[in-house]
């Protein structure tokens, strides 16, 4: 065989490939912004869209891309997907928010899911996860398993997400503990294990000895193994670092919401619609708790886990000042979505200013 | 024993056949990797190199898409090519890239939501001059003080992506946008958005003002008494000096429009494509351009054609992802052995190998 | 701020950096430009970790990673030496090639644990106050790389073969017609720098994080590079700027720990401005050492 022939029969099957799976399974696709092993927030949007394909089996097609930066790439690799024949595109990263509307609009017939933004459209869904009630449980445990008093907090970049991260943290690490103080460290970085390992010795340099993590990698539980201090597990359940130094951890859990809207598209009931799932829907879960913790924080984490989940409690009910001291939550007051979403405010009780 | 002979011009025939040599080695050193990454080798091959310009799905629209990815990368290698001739190392330009588009924006949306026809071009002036402004740093410190301008222009990048960041999650940020971070979307502001200017093409003022970039090098390098200066400067300092080039001279020229060109590259970048200034828009053009410059040889039609080959690796790898579930760490290395193949290969243009025996002495 | 704890961040958080930019010193002091140190800092990461794990020994690690980095940097100097290559874009080219090679073979390293290198504890010496535990408690590599930076001055200062390799860097014509090989020379100071860079990558890999993630040294080769230049080609030189970046590195993360009051964006921007700053206040000194053939591909016949 020469190598014309050999290109042109290779060129024929794999035509005549994509021919017969196009005809049947919906193709499913997946857009993620770092490489699929970055052991937090694409691996695991990674990790549940597999165990999604598992559950289906091979009454659908999985394809899939790393690394593909916000912006102008995102909204061609998105178009190629949608020309390729993927009936469904979940588009994973909070970036990828524009570029998802302007393909969705170009191509009618596909749906599209993007997490983590605001904007929707007849065929882009918006499907995002309560982080802030995992903090609390997290934060609570910090509260709790501090014996300086001081706690850590490395944020990645200074938006709503984090900052409400930081606010839940440290407002059920005061319920634990009234005298507890907050740090925070700023990396303006998703992904620098180094960084995050400088920012993690840092933090307990200063005398924090629990330190939470709202960047990707499991580069902070490292050093707080090396230092006997604690941490949590963050996007997935690390639990490598069981029983210490990662106490507990909040799990990106996707797979319950993949597996419910590619069965909508195979029933044809998939519609666009906004939501922001919790723990009570299993879009969080909160890893098992590990290590020296005392009886008495583990029965209150264990309830507030219950309550938060059913609905009972509200992570931010008032009352809650603003970080002036103005007032913000009255005594029984809920916090509405629209301001926690758009969050840009410091509770009482964390010092130091956002940056901006 | 073999032999390396330099040959007293470069040969004609070598310039254009070790470019297809180089990629013929990549085609099967690379289809052995993906072979042993239990893909298929000649498909994957010619996902990368054949799909984005003839693929019946995808060719009608990737094909304008290599210019929309070449477009930053020609446009920031022909300024860098410059520099380079002349021995200036502007390593930075990343950053001059992110703060023309920082800069150009921030213009742009303080007029917002205005629909005046003027304020295109005074963000296209306001890009060029961020980019040109944040170039002046190492261009002054190494002209008054001697600083090395690798160093500071390197360094500048990093304190570009901060800016970015701040500009991004605070300052700049859509006033609409419910907190989250990012400015607002370009795309939705018609007076300012940097659409194709024939539907289908690719071509956006980037593209155009790559295409005239290249144009205006070639004639500057090569009738220019600038271009005369810069060459000498790069080939006997000493030569341009007793000649009355001023060196500050070049270090500014040099630096000047190489963050110039780099900064309408982010302009035009965030009003078009990307559409908007967000935390991750610099995503290493100006560096990956540096290879642009020096692939084409620090020549501007090579630069062009340098620019579209790796515009073609990006979209190709992008599709072999998606049509074959290759690794991104796989494309990432073929892109770095086809560089391999193409540097190794171009010995054979200037250099003619000879097969010597042994001699006794 | 307790400085003994400040002084055992800052040497972990420099030490990378360190090793890196002292080999990348002498190769551009035999008149190479290798921008590769990037890919060759990440494959040494991946490759120490790997064989760390594997053989539960660091210090195997650390020479498994020296000699994958040499091996990698091999490559480059073969097409810069041998086939004349563009320096600059060879190097570029080798950071794509060290990025894509570690990320492929460390996919099966991800989420590991490797065996820890252990301080070195001086008896007695360790135990004096203040200064025992703020300089003689640290792990070994930290020492290694101090020995190093020394080794190397001596090298370049005292010996004949450092005299070689510093004239084959400022001319290697003459150097070539007073009968030295140059390219051998060459080869041989590649080899040096990517031993160093793929220690230091490993330092990263198995200290300062410990564990193996994609993409983790995170430009910590490109800050080698500036580093060479703003040790104006000299072995202290590298010393000093390596533990000035990593020293306001730490330093800025523990103000923002401390809650200081000066604003984030100062604070994260600092170690490249005052890097810059440094420099600059240097360099109107008028200390200039760039080697003259710095980046130039050599030919016998040219």
């Amino acid at each position: 065989m020469n190598r014309r022939t050999l290109l042109a029969s290779a060129a024929a099957l794999s035509l005549a490939a994509g021919a017969a799976l196009a005809q049947d399974v919906p193709k499913i696709a997946f857009v993620y912004v770092g490489p699929v092993n970055d052991g937090g927030w694409s691996q695991h949007h990674h990790e549940s869209a597999m165990e999604m394909k598992d559950h289906f089996g091979d009454r659908i097609e999985i394809v899939e891309q790393e690394s593909v930066p916000e912006g102008a790439d995102a909204e061609r690799v998105l178009t190629q997907m949608a020309l390729s024949g993927a009936d469904l595109i979940f588009t994973t990263s909070f970036g990828y928010m524009d570029p998802t509307i302007n393909v969705a609009q170009k191509f009618p017939d596909v749906k599209f899911e993007h997490a983590t933004g605001y904007k929707t459209a007849d065929n882009v869904s918006a499907y995002s996860a309560r982080f802030y009630e995992g903090r609390a449980i997290t934060g609570y445990l910090a509260g709790a398993m501090t014996e300086t008093d001081k706690i850590g907090y490395i944020g990645s970049f200074p938006i709503p997400e984090v900052i409400r991260g930081i606010n839940s943290s440290y407002l059920h690490a005061a319920q634990a503990n009234p005298d507890v103080e907050i740090a925070v460290v700023w990396l303006n970085t998703w992904f620098d294990p180094a960084k995050e390992a400088d920012a993690t010795q840092a933090l307990l340099d200063q005398g924090a000895d629990v330190v939470l993590a709202h960047t990707d990698s499991t580069a902070p539980l490292s050093v707080l193994e090396k230092a006997g201090a604690y941490g949590f597990g963050q996007a997935a359940d690390m639990a490598e670092f069981k029983p210490t130094p990662r106490i507990s951890s909040i799990i990106d859990d996707w797979a319950p919401y993949y597996i419910e809207r590619v069965q909508a598209v195979l029933d044809g009931t998939w519609e666009s619609h906004n939501v922001w799932q919790g723990i009570g829907d299993g879009m969080v879960g909160i890893g098992e708790f590990t290590g020296p913790i005392p009886e008495d924080a583990l029965t209150h984490v264990t309830r507030m886990k219950e309550d938060i989940a059913s609905g009972a409690y509200h992570p931010f009910t008032g009352p809650i000042n603003k970080q002036d001291g103005s007032a913000w939550l009255a005594e029984g007051e809920v916090a509405d979505d629209g301001t926690l979403a758009g969050m840009d405010f410091y509770v009482e009780g964390v010092s130091g200013e956002i940056p901006n | 024993m073999i032999r390396l002979e330099k040959r007293t011009q470069p040969s004609g025939y070598w310039t254009a056949l070790s470019p297809i040599l180089a990629v013929g080695l990549t085609m099967i050193v690379g289809g052995f990797m993906f072979w042993a990454l239990g893909k298929p080798p000649v498909e994957a091959i010619r996902t990368i190199f054949w799909d984005p310009l003839f693929h019946p799905q995808f060719a009608d629209y990737s094909r304008p898409q290599l210019l929309v990815k070449a477009g930053p990368l020609i446009l920031i290698a022909i300024g860098l090519s410059i520099g380079f001739r002349a021995g200036i190392w502007n390593i930075g330009a990343e950053g001059q890239y992110i703060m023309g588009a920082v800069s150009g924006a921030a213009v742009g949306l303080a007029f917002y939501p205005s629909q005046s026809v003027l304020l295109f071009p005074l963000m296209v002036f306001a890009g060029a001059l961020g980019g040109w402004a944040w170039a002046m740093i190492p261009a002054v410190l190494k002209t008054r003080f001697g600083t090395n301008e690798i160093l500071v222009s390197l360094m500048l990048v990093y304190v570009a992506e901060n800016i970015l960041a701040s500009a991004s999650a605070g300052w700049l940020r859509n006033p609409e946008g419910m907190g989250f971070p990012g400015s607002r979307n370009f795309k939705q502001w018609s007076a300012v958005y940097n659409a194709e200017l024939l539907t289908g093409t690719g071509m956006h003022w980037g593209v155009a003002a790559a295409f005239i970039a290249v144009i205006a090098a070639y004639v500057m390098m090569a009738r220019h008494i600038q271009g005369f200066n810069v060459r000498l400067t790069g080939e006997a300092p000493l030569a341009a000096r007793f000649s009355g080039v001023s060196p500050a001279w070049i270090v500014f020229l040099c630096l000047g429009v190489s963050g110039g060109l780099a900064g309408l590259a982010g302009l035009f970048e965030v009003t078009g494509p990307a559409g908007q200034v967000s935390i991750d828009f610099g995503s290493g053009y100006g560096f990956t351009a540096i290879i642009v410059a020096f692939l084409g040889r620090l020549n501007p039609f090579g630069i062009l054609a340098a620019g579209l080959l790796m515009a073609l690796t990006y979209i190709g790898g992008e599709l072999a992802q998606l049509m074959l579930g290759l690794p991104g760490a796989s494309i990432q290395l073929f892109q770095g052995m086809l560089l391999f193949f193409l540097l190794a290969t171009d010995v054979f243009t200037n250099y003619r190998v000879r097969m010597l025996r042994r001699e006794a002495a | 701020m307790d400085p003994v704890l400040l002084v055992a961040s800052i040497m972990v958080s420099a030490t990378p950096i360190l090793l890196a930019a002292l080999g990348e010193m002498v190769v551009e002091k035999s008149g190479v430009l290798n921008l590769g140190v990037e890919g060759m800092m990440i494959t040494g990461a991946v490759m120490g970790f790997a064989i760390a794990v594997t053989s539960g020994s660091p210090l195997m690690g650390f020479a498994g990673a020296a000699v994958s980095g040499a091996v990698l940097s091999l490559a480059f100097g073969f097409l810069t030496q041998y086939l004349l290559s563009n320096q600059v874009a060879t190097g570029l080219g080798l950071t794509l090639v060290g990025l894509g090679l570690s990320a492929l073979i460390g996919s099966h390293y991800e989420g590991q644990r490797a065996p820890a290198l252990g301080k070195l504890d001086m008896p007695l010496l360790s135990d004096i106050p203040m200064l025992g535990r703020m300089l003689l408690s640290h792990d070994i590599m930290v020492y290694v790389s101090l020995a190093l930076v020394a080794a190397v001055w001596a090298f370049l200062k005292y010996t004949r073969a450092g005299l070689i390799l510093r004239a084959v860097g400022e001319d290697h014509a003459s150097a070539h017609a007073l009968g030295y090989k140059v390219v051998r020379v060459r080869m041989a100071a590649i080899a040096f720098g990517g031993a160093c860079a793929g220690m230091g990558g490993a330092y990263v890999s198995l200290v300062r994080v410990p564990q193996w993630t994609e993409g983790m040294t995170a430009g910590a080769g490109w800050i080698a590079l500036a580093i060479v230049v703003f040790a104006s080609w000299r072995a202290f030189g590298v010393l000093i700027g390596a533990y000035l970046f990593g020293g306001v590195t730490v330093i800025q993360l523990n103000l923002q720990a401390a809650g200081t009051t000066v604003p984030v964006e100062l604070l994260s921007m600092s170690p490249y401005l005052i890097t810059i700053i440094v420099l600059v206040i240097i360099s109107a000194r008028g200390v200039q050492g760039a080697p003259a053939s710095l980046g130039r591909s050599f030919h016998a016949s040219s």
